[in-house]
């Protein structure tokens, strides 16, 4: 069988057992549609929270980005753990026990009206499509990457898959989908991993061989070979980091009060039975996510060094059969600066802009480009992307591996995606509609209203992967920095200061909202040429602002709920009763404002 | 039952958990990385190490100890939801 047929096999398999299960497990009751109905094993949320977070961009991009950043992607595997910490210790366990069905439930009830509500599903919504608009593109990458369809078409393709088991099981469908998705995921990250490890280090676990000799008796160790092999080329060392150290900090920073405020994770937590399993599930959720994460770094060492030897002065006709269909792709170009048929590879971009082909082969048989060569010696374009995608081939493992590789990005992209459509649909019919706009609705029409907003979400989600706005990579910093400065806060001082009242919350949410989003815009959008150290306040790129205005939130909130009324004596009471994990119910609907 | 008590010792237990979260996390991780990294764990430098794999470790057993501790508590002060 060819690798096509082959990737075919794997991933409609994989998708007929996502719609089996989730014809299984359909929701009946708003209860099952937002919840799950509450009773989700600690285990199994932690399975499907794990796949629910790790997205195509931690599958396929993260490992890459390591690969080329070294020492500096440390941002990523720290900030997008240690949050689950902050998670654990200061929100889940209150939220379960307050026991309504979503993040603006809590904001609304807490905050006392519908004009906080009103802020936290804005900020809800600004965050969860931004997030989603990414992983549908991320979908139809994999497709025509690995099974040669059109984007579009592959983004269609994801969005019926994902529209089946949304909108007819909800919560309680996706929870097990995500549980099976996780399954497929980590086992296609885990098998090339545990083979690229043997071909460099003979060592068979990944974490450890990181940290081991290489096998081509040079004694070295896998990061000392890769920092002289750099800096043999020119590069900076791989240990060391390029950022400065207080940008590391501010990006880690919000990427990890980031992750604790994002509302697609936190309602995970909601779906448990009790306040002690939000706790323990919170445990499993980040081992099963550190089995993931604690793999990228070594798949990111082990790629790029085997990319090097592969790769560099070896004559352009004799590089591995890899190199030449990823260059067919689009993700390698090279141009013989020297013209010695050789490739040479170092630091700096290899021709100015993005490549132009002729249409045409060189001499060589490499594609021609018209681009403008630069000055320095490199050669090589290679999209970072390729660590991962390319690394079945670059350790010769069998075609099934590639397929399975291509099975577990999908199964990324998708479980990430059905997560934030389900916030996206439950904020608007249950928020929205019946809480803000105070429509009486029977559970029935609103879990109709759900189902209709569930798919109105996928089609402009899909509208968005299939003509993205162009900035999909620079979005993640958006729904990050927003997640840190807006609702993180105001969740953790509704849950650990009493006094704080609604005015100070809003002011809060919106000043941490509109400053993070402003400094992200004028970098991103506004002034990108302009967007280095040079300029940016205090050093912070507009990665790391959110940790800045989670900062301001918190200031804000202080000086703005001095000026106002203390909170009533049942928000009192309120707080009061999600500290104590006795008397916690069943997930229900209730009007506490 | 006694709430204030027990919400103290919450606090208390939080606190020493996220005061060691911190510091293996961003002291030794980034603000300490350089130094850390003159020392070595295997092949590994020490601060690198740290930042890529020993502080994921670390959040992982401070949630299961957080957990385990906190449920503690709980039954100390009948609070438990069990």
């Amino acid at each position: 069988m060819t690798v096509q047929t082959l990737t075919y096999l794997f991933v409609g398999a994989s998708f007929a057992l996502y719609i089996g299960i989730a014809i299984w497990s359909r929701a009946s009751s708003t209860n099952d549609f937002y919840v799950a109905g509450g009773g989700v094993h600690p285990i199994a949320n932690g399975m499907a929270t794990a796949a629910d977070w790790m997205s195509a961009a931690s599958f396929i991009s993260m490992a890459g980005i390591i690969a080329f950043m070294g020492y500096d992607g440390t941002v990523y595997l720290m900030g997008w753990t240690g949050g689950y910490v902050l998670l654990a210790m200061l929100l889940a366990p209150y939220l379960r026990k307050f026991g309504e069905f979503t993040v603006p439930d809590f904001i609304g009830s807490r905050y006392y009206g519908n004009g906080a509500r009103a802020v936290a599903v804005l900020c809800l919504i600004l965050i969860s499509f931004t997030y989603v608009a990414g992983q549908m593109r991320g979908v139809g990458i994999v497709f025509s990457n690995f099974l040669g369809v059109e984007i579009t078409t592959g983004v269609i393709i994801g969005m019926a898959v994902v529209f089946v088991y949304a909108v007819l099981g909800g919560m309680k469908g996706i929870t097990y989908t995500q549980v099976a998705q996780y399954c497929v995921m980590i086992f296609a990250y885990l098998v090339p991993a545990i083979f690229i490890s043997l071909l460099i280090t003979d060592n068979p676990v990944p974490q450890l061989g990181l940290g081991d000799t290489v096998n081509d008796g040079s004694g070295q160790s896998v990061l000392d070979k890769l920092d002289n092999t750099l800096l043999g080329l020119g590069f900076a060392a791989y240990t060391e980091g390029a950022k400065d150290t207080i940008d590391v900090f501010a990006i880690t920073l919000a990427l990890m009060i980031g992750t604790a405020g994002l509302p697609h994770v936190i309602v995970r937590f909601f779906t448990v039975p009790k306040v002690s399993d939000a706790r323990i599930s919170a445990g499993w959720a980040l081992l099963f996510i550190a089995v993931l994460y604690t793999t990228a770094p070594a798949v990111g060492a082990f790629a790029r060094l085997n990319f090097i030897d592969t790769v560099h002065d070896q004559p352009y006709a004799r590089t591995a059969s890899w190199f030449r269909r990823w260059e067919d792709v689009g993700l390698i170009a090279w141009v013989d600066k020297n013209a010695d048929g050789r490739v040479q590879y170092g630091p700096g971009a290899p021709y100015e802009g993005k490549a132009q082909y002729t249409g045409e082969r060189t001499a060589d048989g490499a594609r021609a480009l018209t681009n403008t060569p630069t000055a320095n010696r490199n050669e090589v374009y290679v999209d970072r992307d390729i660590m991962v995608l390319a690394n079945p081939e670059i350790a010769r493992l069998p075609d099934w591996v590639i397929a399975l590789v291509a099975a577990g990005a999908l199964a990324a992209a998708l479980s990430t995606a059905a997560g934030l459509l389900l916030v996206i649909s439950t904020s608007v019919s249950h928020d929205l509609l019946k809480k803000t706009l105070a429509r009486p609705l029977t559970d029935r029409q609103e879990l109709l209203y759900a189902r209709l907003s569930a798919a109105t979400a996928i089609v402009i989600a899909g509208y968005l992967g299939i003509n993205p706005p162009g900035f999909v990579a620079e979005v993640v910093a958006f729904a990050f920095g927003l997640a840190a400065a807006s609702l993180f806060p105001a969740i953790l001082m509704g849950i650990f200061d009493r006094n704080m009242n609604r005015e100070g919350a809003i002011a809060g949410m919106l000043a941490g909202l509109v400053f993070t989003a402003a400094y992200i815009s004028w970098f991103k959008f506004i002034d990108p040429a302009s967007s280095n150290p040079q300029h940016w306040w205090l050093g912070i790129s507009p990665e790391g602002i959110g940790s800045v205005g989670a900062l301001l939130n918190f200031a804000v909130a202080y000086a703005v709920a001095r000026l106002a009324a203390p909170p009533p004596a049942s928000v009192a009471q309120l707080v009061e009763q999600i500290r104590i994990p006795a008397g916690v119910e069943k997930p229900h609907d209730t009007h506490h404002a | 039952m006694n709430s204030t008590a027990y919400w103290r010792e919450n606090l208390r237990l939080m606190g020493i958990l996220l005061a060691i979260w911190f510091v293996v996390s961003f002291g030794c991780g980034i603000l300490f990385v350089e130094p850390l990294n003159q020392l070595r764990l295997g092949g590994f430098k020490l601060g690198f190490w740290f930042a890529q794999q020993g502080a994921i470790y670390l959040f992982v057993a401070e949630i299961f100890v957080y957990a385990f501790l906190m449920h503690r508590i709980d039954r100390k002060h009948g609070v438990a939801d069990d």
